[in-house]
């Protein structure tokens, strides 16, 4: 499985699929006994363990009065449940939020929108130097943004682009273009069936008639990973916002490196405030999970 | 020629701007970086300035500072890829033979991927709190409630290399093991049943079932798996920035130093560090395009 062949299985879902198809339980021959049986629950168990830890911590810290976050007192429930530091945390960062909002969601839906044009003449329109576009279009998803960032602060400048957040869009947008025209390159080239474009060729229809009127309605679950991945990437990310933005115009995660990165820090409302901030990714993830495993195998290409 | 037009046009109309756009702000830009950083602009201010060559570049290798940044970021990806395969390949393991509520430990071996670094920085900044005995918080403060004191340390505050970046690398297993578990359950998932059939009708044991029958089926993912990781980690710097804060010696890494050096208006520095990180990231990750590139022409 290489990088672009990752993402194909994952658009279809296929990838989320095939993890779902479990081996018959009880099956005669699979190699396991009672004790590894056992053995196995254990370790799992364990692991489920270490990765709520840091889940329970942040809970319980987010209900706790000033009083009560002592250290001997610091894994134990909150004494008085308080709702006082969601309060703190939200006001706080209640403007980040929509600034956030107002970043990602436009943000990902053009970026899905240029790859999957991409995308689509990457896979059917095979061209001389398809090749050379393609490794010059895989190598800009690698790229550390240090690379770029002070050049593209200049150019901003520049261009006179107000600070905040149309900057991020123009930035995530490029910059997430290589990822999302990959994804989509996969898409079409393993799901959508070859003879449904020729048969619209051979009608006469043009590259960008095929594409508007045949290929992107039937495109619906590769946008699905697409929207996914970027609006949690864009929502997630720190560096772009720390480069381009300032504090009173920047996204959630300034906000919350602000609000937990003080001189005085509230230990309850930085503990609310992560939780705040993760509300929206954590959502899109529970209720897309079954893409979401998909769109990550495809996506965290890039990191 | 008229036809070729016909046929090509559209599509490179359509890829046009993509290229145009990725041509000035990926590749325009890195030389623009590159341009700074071979001339003597150490402050903010405009004007003309004076080419220098390599100076800066030779100056950061004899400079104790950068070479530390170096250091740390080498142990960090060590420590990182090794903990994140580990763990993500064990998971993988034993989910891969179906136990039952697999979904529920999938979804909660995954979720932390949904998060930002910053959010869980800071949390894990907390948990991986220094104070030890009677203050104890955080994760030592559990660990003497389970009574395995001995397990209590400085973390990252203290100690060597090797346990300051472990501790840094830590949230990030944290983070991305379940991307590398979802990454290997498909890969088991989509390997033939009958191939491990015939491998036991063949009498290979469960061990040697692995070991000679399935692993060398995932090495493909095993490969992309190293590249992700690698390049991730060598990008590192939200995880760093919210559990120590940036101006950590201890902890200081390439792109930390580079924000640094960048607060204090030092341009032609600041890009010669960001053209280092490039030059390691592209190590990595250029052979990794070709291969690829490679194999999808051959198809």
């Amino acid at each position: 499985m290489t990088a672009a062949e990752v993402p194909a299985d994952a658009a279809t879902g296929k990838a989320a699929a095939a993890i779902s198809r479990k081996p018959r339980r009880g099956a005669s021959n699979d190699g396991t006994t009672r004790v590894s049986r056992t053995v196995r629950y254990v370790l799992l168990l364990l692991f489920l363990l270490f990765v709520l830890i840091p889940v329970y911590v942040v809970v319980i810290g987010s209900f706790k009065t000033a009083s009560d976050t002592t250290a001997a007192a610091q894994w134990n429930l909150p004494e008085t449940w308080t709702i006082e530091p969601w309060r703190k945390a939200w006001d706080v960062l209640q403007p980040y939020m929509v600034r956030s909002l107002l970043l990602a969601v436009p943000a990902a839906i053009i970026s899905s929108l240029i790859g999957s044009a991409n995308g689509f003449v990457l896979a059917r329109w095979r061209f001389p130097g398809a090749n050379i576009v393609f490794a010059f279009i895989l190598f800009g998803m690698f790229i550390p943004y240090q690379a770029v960032m002070l050049p593209l602060r200049t150019t901003f400048q520049e261009l006179d682009v107000t600070r905040g957040v149309p900057t991020l869009i123009i930035a995530h947008v490029i910059y997430g273009i290589p990822i999302c025209t990959l994804i989509f390159r996969n898409y079409y080239a393993t799901v959508v069936p070859h003879e449904v474009i020729e048969a619209a060729r051979v009608d006469g229809a043009g590259l960008i008639q095929t594409y508007l009127r045949i290929i992107l309605p039937i495109s619906i679950s590769g946008f699905v990973v697409t929207l996914i991945w970027q609006f949690t990437s864009v929502w997630n990310d720190f560096l772009f916002a720390l480069f381009l933005t300032q504090q009173n115009n920047g996204p959630v995660t300034l906000g919350l490196a602000a609000l937990a990165g003080g001189q005085k820090v509230d230990y309850a409302a930085s503990m609310a405030g992560a939780l705040i901030t993760s509300l929206p990714t954590l959502l899109v993830y529970i209720v897309l999970g079954r893409w979401f495993i998909g769109g990550l195998m495809a996506g965290a290409l890039k990191g | 020629m008229h036809g070729r037009i016909r046929t090509w046009g559209p599509g490179a109309l359509v890829l046009l701007p993509t290229v145009l756009l990725l041509g000035y702000f990926v590749y325009g830009l890195i030389a623009w970086t590159f341009n700074t950083s071979l001339t003597d602009r150490h402050t903010a201010r405009k004007g003309p300035a004076e080419y220098v060559g390599l100076e800066n570049y030779v100056n950061l290798f004899g400079e104790e500072r950068f070479l530390n940044s170096l250091k740390n970021l080498g142990v960090l990806t060590v420590s990182f890829i090794v903990g994140t395969l580990v763990f993500g390949v064990l998971w993988a393991l034993l989910l891969e033979k179906g136990v039952t509520g697999e979904g529920v430990f999938r979804s909660i071996f995954l979720f932390p991927m949904a998060i930002s670094m910053i959010a869980s920085g800071v949390v894990w900044g907390w948990l991986l709190n220094p104070s030890q005995g009677e203050e104890a918080r955080g994760l030592n403060r559990l660990f003497s409630i389970v009574g395995l004191n001995f397990l209590e340390n400085p973390w990252w505050t203290a100690g060597s290399r090797w346990t300051t970046m472990a501790a840094i690398a830590l949230p990030a297993v944290w983070q991305l093991s379940g991307y590398i578990m979802a990454l290997f359950l498909a890969g088991f998932r989509g390997i033939p049943p009958e191939l491990r059939e015939a491998a036991r009708v063949d009498g290979a044991s469960e061990f040697k079932l692995y070991r000679h029958v399935l692993f060398p089926q995932l090495s493909p993912i095993a490969l992309s798996a190293l590249i992700i990781l690698g390049h991730m980690s060598l990008k590192l710097f939200d995880l760093i920035y919210a559990i120590t804060g940036p101006n950590q010696f201890r902890t200081e890494v390439p792109s930390i130093y580079m924000w640094n050096t960048l607060l204090r208006s030092d341009m032609a520095k600041a890009a010669a560090i960001a053209i280092v990180l490039l030059a390691v990231v592209a190590v990595l990750v250029i052979p990794y395009v070709a291969y690829t590139v490679r194999q999808e022409s051959e198809k």
